[in-house]
């Protein structure tokens, strides 16, 4: 740190902050929260020894990942970052089963459209039917995705997004 | 200490006895070293204790799993762990959002080809 002022780490372990104090850098005095919350999930040491084993340019992205999956664990200390990670596979999925609707819909209309494709068995149009897109209301078949309630069976069972 | 008498993961590791109220011993068998090597070379055993101990008991093989998760995460990319994950799940949601309005926008479209 510049001057004599530590650095939030030094100022929480009690201890000089050196010049080349490993956490100065990445936990500034004006936040000692940061610090706090890393040191409660990680330890300091572990923490330490981590960022000594990456290059100087990835500390930053490392610190700043720590942080979040501190604060992560803090707010759920049942699932952590697992927990937001389920929740976001679940809304992939529901995503991209809502653009295979879209693209299904898509498909059936063009070819109903188009005189040149060989067209399948399929009843006339109506005009009054409009698609279940616009109605906003997609089959109840594409609703029922696994509940994040039940992380475990939904994530632990198989792998994850690679 | 495991059935049988023989010590967990941890303690194996920590080469310590494993006594028979070990916090440890449900959640890291020693048929996993891996397992437990990983946690405590992130977190520490001390911390994974404490976290352990701080919940009920009916919640604590889920938050081992992802403590473990996350541990292996952060082994196999040090700089990112386990949020690297998320940033592509975030980035794979903008894309199908993105994908999803534009198919959105075809069809509608079409529909008005048709209606008109």
């Amino acid at each position: 740190m510049g001057g004599n002022s530590p650095c939030a780490s030094c100022k929480l372990l009690r201890r000089r902050c050196a010049k080349d104090c490993i956490f100065a850098p990445y936990f500034p005095s004006d936040d000692p929260h940061k610090f706090a919350i890393v040191h409660k999930v990680f330890g300091a040491s572990n923490v330490s020894k981590m960022l000594q084993e990456l290059p100087v340019h990835q500390r930053a992205d490392a610190v700043s990942s720590l942080v979040y999956e501190a604060n992560a664990r803090v707010r759920d200390p049942v699932y952590g970052c697992v927990g937001a990670i389920s929740f976001l596979q679940n809304q992939v999925s529901q995503l991209q089963m809502q653009l295979a609707v879209a693209q299904a819909e898509m498909l059936c209309i063009q070819m109903q459209q188009d005189p040149i494709m060989p067209t399948p068995q399929i009843e006339e149009v109506d005009p009054d039917h409009k698609p279940s897109l616009l109605q906003n209301n997609l089959p109840h078949q594409y609703l029922n995705f696994a509940s994040s309630s039940n992380v475990r069976e939904s994530f632990f069972g198989h792998d994850m997004v690679s | 200490m495991m059935p049988g008498g023989g010590r967990c993961a941890a303690c194996k590791y920590l080469r310590r006895r494993c006594p028979s109220d070990c916090i440890f011993s449900l959640y890291f068998p020693a048929n996993d070293p891996q397992r437990f090597a990983r946690v405590h070379k992130i977190y520490g055993a001390s911390n994974v204790a404490k976290m352990l101990q701080q919940l009920p008991a009916n919640l604590r093989a889920e938050a081992a799993d992802s403590l473990s998760f996350e541990a292996r995460h952060r082994v196999e990319d040090p700089v990112y762990g386990c949020v690297g994950i998320i940033h592509r799940l975030h980035q794979q949601i903008q894309n199908a959002e993105t994908q999803l309005a534009k198919t959105q926008a075809q069809l509608f479209g079409f529909i008005n080809t048709i209606i008109d």
